[in-house]
């Protein structure tokens, strides 16, 4: 490491850690920065530029740097764009450099460079028209291959990522001078605070530029405070902690990073993604010195002034030689700092005509730097001065255009920002985020006693207006210089000078801009990119703003500023989606059977969020058609059981329940007699049917009504807002029970044999006749039973409490497998449903009315119901609307498919010849032969016609009799019998 | 007029892009047009160059409250597309496909339309069906359409996460001629084009009164001044219903807010449009490298163009989900955007009961890629009186009769998208 | 976003579920005549600022009017529906 400052900076020199970049090792100490330890190792080139491929170096200290992206690597597993001057430095830490091929040092893109008077602003929109074909096949890929900064492995993110939600009086985001003395003032009036901060370690800028406060050094103020807040019950301490958006109600996304500086996390996540809720937050972000553009301003070793002052004293790094460039007070007072820390600065130079001389450094008044020289690094910087240029040899070059307030989360909620002439910045006007206070160099006041005062008042007015009562505290001395800037932005002197370094937009490019007539400040940020990089133009969209103003003849105020919008810097999409990843995405709902019916081997299948058995696979069935048509025959000729519980069950109870359902339901519930059941359907208001099941009248005011597995929740909700909006006064209640009771269909001709194996006491067909229910005692369990049928055969649905389930569909499958039959899946579910025509959401999917499935006669003359006024529509009747028809195949062994459409026999598969659609299929084992449901134009005249099914997707076209939906048992003898 | 090509670039490089002139003129208001067109996004200088185009009609202005562009235009996720499966949405999209597919050399810009094709990716035997319809239809209206199955995808996209998805995958409908383009390219290629042939594109100018004379339109009110127009066409998205009402009318459009993202610049890792319905999640890479990414409405009605954590974080997590190598990429920048969500999520190209006064709005989250055929059917409305025959199902009074296109067949009303 | 729910208190607004403005609670009577229904179902003032829009609160059921400002995303005030 030579190029360290012996005994100075926060780093522990008791700590070396081995580290690599680019297959070189090094060594850095625990407390440096990536960044900081590549500069103490002399390494000055550490990236390459987007769109020229220039040789950069570090900029900043912070996170807002545009340059230094890295790839952090481990193992096959890499994380691109990582900045150097976040990236603490731990044992072993791998990185390697870039957007360059095939080295740092020797990038063939660099030719783009060359290039760059055909490369300006917008020049890809007058271009790369022709050929046509050219685009996606050559000109696009070669954009896309040179474009890009690192790159993904490709391989799945198996990191740890977590979410959580904190809840707080007080949100303190920065904790420099001003954040300090915010949560000291909140900490100690009681008040839940939460402090956080995006680096390391607190103290901000007092861990930089090192002033006294209060007669002691800056970071041991800021440490002795720490321990302090730190002891404080009502205080959460957050580092890695960056702020990133403000939302609506007091919400703050926060990201923290907790593994990603450690050799090895253990259990740690890398990160975890903050949801804060807070009465009141503080800004205490700080300001972000911005550099000034001047030809070649974009070598490595051109810094910023702060970040220099940065490196040097918290990290102990020897810069060289320095030349500062500013146009500000906080430039000169740098240039003075490094001098006192040794450094030796090889000049001063200002715009200004009258900074004063008389320093321990040679001092340029007027003075531009005008160009810099070195290959891949610094070498020389040209002043222009006194009428003549000099060249000061240097390796640092330390740029000063002044400060813009980091004000950036003030803009998330719409909120603009004035301009401040005397700062030459933008500053937050108050209220901008209802709630949130901003105080320091965050509002532009600069000076650390002024930040530590601000602090204090601002946390103090905070807590007066949540009525907690604050003690006075003394403010801690410190220094209170002025700040004066004469705005500066641009050295006129021929040559790039660069704006935005890490979008390679240069003055030239907004003046162009301008010339094109893209004057207004989101035309030119869009068409030459400025601020668009992961920067976010944090250190260059005034600049850029100025140049533009000059160029239009208008000032930057009436210019105006782009868009701050979250993040503040960028997140993982890992992290603001942990929790997410595979089985995490949506909760797994498990029927009470789920353990038994995977041990018989059945393949599960979602159905929303539960799970279903596809099929019970039997010995010597080789695929799943085997066991369907097997499990279809098994009803149709013995027995099935299956376990229907994810059917939606409510419970609806009081005096006014019927003529509620009435309401609810297109047909007459309030007509059924306790002890019976009947079919229902439900309309949206707009008209089409929502969903269909049944209603069981089990006393006078007691129902108990079923939905479909995918509607029970939006039937649930439509049925609190009918009540509450419509009838709040009615007496009827409701609740889910959906996951009370476990439910499950015998079907077959035997069912009444099998079910009469678990009753206590039997049923018959006189005692408990079709559409029959009730309670029953189930091997000694308190139950129900219904006689409804989904297959079309004779069929009983027994209910138990959910506990119960596994224990009786055990019993009913081995006792059905005894009588020939046995346990049924979806497969086999959906064959019997299609024989009989019943629907489901394949044929309900949302555009299909009562009158297209041929029930326009259930939606009852005799009362109101929702959706009926609406589904009278002229366009919602009619025989022009596509209505439900079953189809069977000319051949029977033609196989049909859901999705295909239809068309009279020789007209071509057009648009305007379309007839209609396929809506389920599938082969049915009864009546040997393949069905569908489908809607067809005018469907119900048209039965006995022929019809093509054509699937242009599977090349397939079938001819197709018309028929009624119902294929089995049309009069319904064997369900009643 | 100067016209764009790499001969031209060439040139101008050569002697310090100083010649370059402005993309178009900025003009003070005259005070009367034949054709004033309320609102400069996409689908108001589509109609103001169609008009001119394919009509001769040239003493158009159109008038924008902001900068060309401000609004969704410069907003969306670029997606273009020819899958839609309703008669009256199938016929309009395929056309507006093909618009595109010329419109570089229309224009004389390029749009950087890039047919990188686009999957869809389903996760039940339910949804297959569906999608094979869609399909289906897409080919019925002579589009592409090839049907995907879990392979068939996995050789397409091998980074899915096939093992342990919550929701394995399928297949997908596979759209080749679908993609993406630059958005604001789109809105700056029509502006040139159209200003070019002598229409007043003015920006700054907030229309704020409509002005109607015995139940015909005669002109507007603006902040910069009143302007005549025999015929007026209100083109204002998220805004049409504050635009309407200067007319005295209530639209069927409630206005929500729709989020996007976008990584930092990566290389290229992405190459098609992916869409991933069951967790409401698409993404595309773009040309600068940034992964272009977003999900579903925030759900509830907003004029403010910003959204919130919940649908942000179900967006990242159904990122994970489907495609976890994501992870490490950066979301940079998230915005919103306000969509003029129809009841019905289909569009409206119609006159009105205001004789001279059109109406165009209705877009939802799919605008973008119409915008050559809605400017191209809407020109025509205004030329003809009549309605273009790709756009004849677009009507205002489909609600009150029922005549409804409801692609995603969630419901025709405001509440149910 | 954060709604006041009646019944449970303030709420991070992915508890609830949004349906739209509170229009829906004047429901017409069936023999209205076909225009009322196509206001109720259709047309909106869909402000831009103060209006009225109705959520579910999903974990307690509770049918909340909120009085929200579209541009801002302040909420000014919560009530149940019933
Ligand atoms: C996040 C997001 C993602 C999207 N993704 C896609 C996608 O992938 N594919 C796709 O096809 N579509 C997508 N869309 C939808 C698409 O962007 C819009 O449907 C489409 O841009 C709307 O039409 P437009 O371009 O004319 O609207 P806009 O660009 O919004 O134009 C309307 C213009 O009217 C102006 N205006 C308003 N009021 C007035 C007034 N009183 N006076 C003067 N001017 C006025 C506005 O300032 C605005 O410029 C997306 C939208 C968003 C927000
Ligand atoms: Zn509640």
């Amino acid at each position: 490491m030579t190029h360290r400052i012996p005994g100075k900076g926060l780093i522990d020199r008791t700590r070396p850690l081995r580290f690599s970049f680019d297959g070189r090792e090094f060594e850095g100490f625990q407390g440096d920065t990536l960044a900081s330890a590549l500069l103490a190792n002399g390494v000055q080139l550490v990236g390459r530029s987007f769109k020229y491929h220039r040789p950069r170096g570090v900029l900043t200290a912070g996170s807002e740097e545009p340059n230094a992206l890295v790839e952090v690597i481990e193992g096959k597993q890499k994380t691109p764009n990582v900045r150097a001057t976040v990236q603490e430095l731990y044992g072993g830490l791998t990185v390697q450099s870039q957007n360059r091929w095939p080295s740092l040092r020797f990038d063939v893109m660099a030719v783009n460079d060359r290039f760059a008077p055909f490369l300006s602003a917008g020049f890809y929109y007058k271009t790369f028209m022709w050929p046509r074909a050219f685009w996606e096949k050559v000109y696009e890929p070669a954009i896309r291959r040179a474009a890009g900064l690192g790159a993904l492995s490709g391989l799945h993110d198996e990191g740890r990522y977590e979410k959580a939600f904190a809840f707080c009086d007080v949100l303190v985001i920065g904790a420099g001078p001003t954040g300090l003395m915010a949560a000291l003032v909140a900490g100690r009036a009681g008040a839940d605070v939460i402090l956080a901060d995006e680096d390391a370690r607190m103290g901000g800028r007092l861990l930089s530029d090192q002033p006294e406060v209060a007669g002691q050094s800056g970071p041991d103020w800021a440490a002795d405070m720490l321990a302090e807040l730190a002891a404080m019950p009502n205080v959460r301490l957050m580092t890695r902690t960056t702020v990133t958006g403000v939302y609506d109600g007091g919400t703050f996304g926060a990201l923290q990073r907790v593994g990603l500086h450690l050799a090895d996390p253990g259990d740690l996540p890398r990160e975890c993604f903050w949801r804060i809720v807070a009465k009141r937050a503080v800004l205490a972000t700080g300001a972000l010195e911005r550099p000034i553009a001047h030809p070649d301003n974009d070598r490595p070793g051109v810094m910023l002034a702060s970040a220099v002052q940065s490196y040097v004293a918290r990290y102990g790094v020897n810069p060289g030689r320095v030349v500062v460039f500013g146009n500000n007070d906080s430039a000169l007072q740098a240039a003075r700092d490094l001098t006192a820390q040794g450094v030796q600065v090889a000049g001063y130079v200002d715009p200004r005509a009258d900074v004063s001389v008389l320093e321990e450094f040679p001092v340029y008044p007027g003075g531009q730097v005008v160009g810099t020289r070195g290959r891949l690094g610094l070498r020389e910087v040209a002043v222009r001065h006194g009428g003549g240029v000099s060249m000061l040899t240097a390796e640092t070059l330390a740029l000063s255009g002044g400060w813009n307030p980091s004000l950036h989360l003030t803009c998330h909620l719409g909120g603009r920002p004035d301009w401040d002439e005397r700062l030459a910045a933008f500053v937050p006007r108050a209220g901008m985020v209802a709630g949130m206070s901003v105080a320091g160099a965050a509002r532009g006041r600069f000076s650390t006693a002024a930040c530590l005062a601000d602090g204090a008042a601002l946390a103090a007015e905070v807590l007066a207006d949540m009525g907690i009562a604050g003690h006075d505290m003394p403010l801690p001395a410190a220094e209170d210089r002025s700040y004066a800037i004469a705005p500066f932005w641009a050295v006129d002197a021929g040559g790039r000078a660069w704006l935005d370094f890490a979008n390679d937009v240069t003055t030239k490019d907004v003046q162009q801009a301008a010339q094109e007539g893209f004057s207004s400040v989101e035309h030119m940020k869009r068409y030459t990119t400025q601020g668009m990089a992961p920067d976010q133009g944090k250190s260059s969209n005034v600049a850029a703003l100025a140049v533009l103003a000059d160029a239009t003849g208008q000032g930057i105020s009436a210019t105006g500023t782009t868009t701050f919008r979250p993040p503040y810097t960028p997140v993982s999409i890992a992290a603001m989606g942990a929790g997410g990843r595979g089985m995490g995405f949506a909760p797994e709902r498990l029927l009470t059977s789920d353990s038994q019916t995977r041990a018989m081997g059945a393949p599960m299948i979602e159905a929303g969020l539960w799970y279903r058995p596809s099929y019970f696979p039997r010995a010597g069935e080789a695929t799943w058609r085997e066991a369907c048509d097997r499990e279809v025959s098994m009803v149709r000729t013995a027995v099935g059981v299956c376990d229907v519980s994810t059917l939606g069950k409510i419970d609806v109870q009081g005096p006014d329940a019927d003529r509620f359902l009435d309401l609810i339901y297109t047909n007459m519930m309030s007509s059924i007699k306790p002890g019976r059941t009947r079919y229902g359907l439900m309309l949206r208001e707009d008209g089409h049917v929502m969903d269909d099941g049944t209603c069981a009248r089990l006393g006078e005011a007691h129902f108990l009504i079923t939905t479909t597995t995918a509607a029970a929740g939006p039937v649930m909700r439509h049925m609190d807002f009918v009540h509450q909006a419509f009838c709040g006064d009615w007496a009827v209640r409701f609740t889910s029970v959906t996951e009370q009771w476990a439910q499950f269909a015998l079907a077959g001709p035997k069912a009444r044999e099998l079910v009469n194996k678990l009753l206590e006491t039997p049923v018959d067909a006189e005692n408990f006749p079709f559409m029959a229910c009730g309670p029953a005692r189930i091997l000694g369990v308190e139950g129900r039973l219904f006689r409804i049928s989904f297959s079309g055969e004779m069929g009983y649905e027994i209910a138990v409490p959910a506990r119960f389930g596994a224990a009786v569909f055990e019993r009913l499958v081995a006792e059905a497998e005894a009588m020939g039959g046995g346990a049924y899946g979806m497969e086999a579910l959906n064959v019997l449903r299609i024989e009989k025509g019943f629907i489901t959401h394949a044929e309900i999917h949302g555009r299909v009315t009562a009158f297209d499935i041929g029930m326009q006669g259930m939606v009852s003359a005799k009362k109101d119901c929702i959706g009926k006024s609406a589904s009278q529509r002229p366009g919602l009747m009619g025989p022009e609307r596509e209505q439900l028809v079953g189809l069977v195949p000319v051949d029977p062994q033609a196989e049909l498919s859901a999705g295909a459409h239809l068309y009279n026999e020789n007209d071509p598969a057009t648009r305007v010849n379309n007839q209609g659609y396929v809506t389920s299929a599938g082969y049915s084992p009864t009546l040997q032969s393949w069905l569908a449901l489908g809607f067809l134009r005018d469907g119900r005249a048209r039965h006995g016609q022929i019809i093509r099914l054509d699937d242009g997707l599977r090349g397939r076209k079938v001819a197709c009799k018309v028929v009624h939906p119902v294929f089995h048992d049309p009069e319904g003898g064997k369900l009643r019998g | 007029m100067m016209r764009y090509s790499g001969f031209r670039v060439f040139t101008q490089g050569l002697t310090g892009n100083t010649g370059w002139r402005a993309a178009w003129r900025k003009p003070a208001p005259k005070p009367e047009y034949d054709v004033v067109i309320i609102g400069g996004g996409g689908h108001g200088l589509a109609t103001a160059w169609y008009l001119a185009k394919n009509h001769g009609i040239t003493n158009v202005a159109v008038l924008e409250k902001g900068y060309l562009g401000s609004g969704n235009i410069g907003r969306n996720t670029t997606i273009v597309r020819a899958n839609y499966f309703l008669p009256g949405n199938s016929e309009f999209y395929s056309h507006s496909l093909k618009l595109w597919e010329g419109l570089e050399r229309d224009l004389n810009y390029n749009v950087m339309h890039s047919q990188r094709g686009l999957i869809n990716l389903f996760h039940s035997d339910g949804q297959r069906d569906a999608f094979v319809r869609r399909g289906n239809a897409m080919l019925a209206q002579g589009d592409d359409a090839v049907l995907l199955d879990r392979e068939g995808v996995r050789r397409m996209l091998p980074y899915l996460d096939f093992g342990q998805a919550r929701f394995p995958i399928y297949g997908g409908l596979y759209h080749p001629r679908g993609g993406t383009a630059r958005h604001d390219a789109v809105a700056w290629g029509y502006a040139r084009a159209a200003d070019q042939r002598g229409v007043d594109l003015i920006e700054n100018c907030e229309v704020t009164g409509i002005d109607v004379e015995n139940g015909r339109v005669t002109g507007v009110q603006t902040t910069r001044g009143m302007i005549r127009a025999k015929k007026v066409a209100m083109v204002t998205a998220g805004r049409s219903g504050q635009v309407a009402a200067l007319a005295g009318m209530r639209l069927p459009i409630e206005s929500h807010v729709l989020q996007a993202f976008v990584t930092e610049g990566l290389k290229p890792v992405i190459d098609h449009v992916i869409s991933f319905g069951m967790g409401h999640f698409y993404i595309s890479q773009s040309d600068k490298g940034g992964l272009v990414f977003g999900g579903d409405l925030d759900f509830y009605a907003s004029y403010a163009a910003r959204g919130n954590l919940p649908m942000v974080e179900h967006v990242m997590e159904a990122g994970m989900t489907l495609m976890p190598m994501i992870g490490r990429a950066k979301v940079l920048r998230s915005w919103g955007g306000i969509m003029d969500m129809s009841p019905d999520g289909s569009p409206i190209i119609d006159s009105t009961g205001i004789e001279g006064l059109y109406l165009n709005c209705g877009w939802n989250y799919g605008g973008f890629k119409a915008v050559p055929a809605s400017g191209w059917a809407l020109a025509h409305l205004i030329a003809t009186g009549q309605p273009h025959e790709t756009a004849a199902r677009f009507r205002l009074d489909r609600f009150a009769t029922g005549h409804l296109l409801d692609e995603e067949g969630t419901g025709s009303q405001h509440n149910l998208h | 976003m954060r709604i006041s729910c009646p019944c449970c208190g303030p709420r991070d607004r992915r508890e609830f579920t949004y349906y739209g403005a509170a229009d829906y609670l004047n429901r017409p009577a069936l023999d209205a005549d076909a225009s009322a229904w196509d206001d109720y179902l259709h047309l909106r003032d869909n402000p831009a600022g103060e209006t009225r829009d109705l959520w579910y609160h999903d974990p307690c059921g509770t049918w909340v009017a909120v009085t929200r400002d579209t541009v801002t995303h302040a909420v000014i005030a919560a009530e149940a529906v019933a």
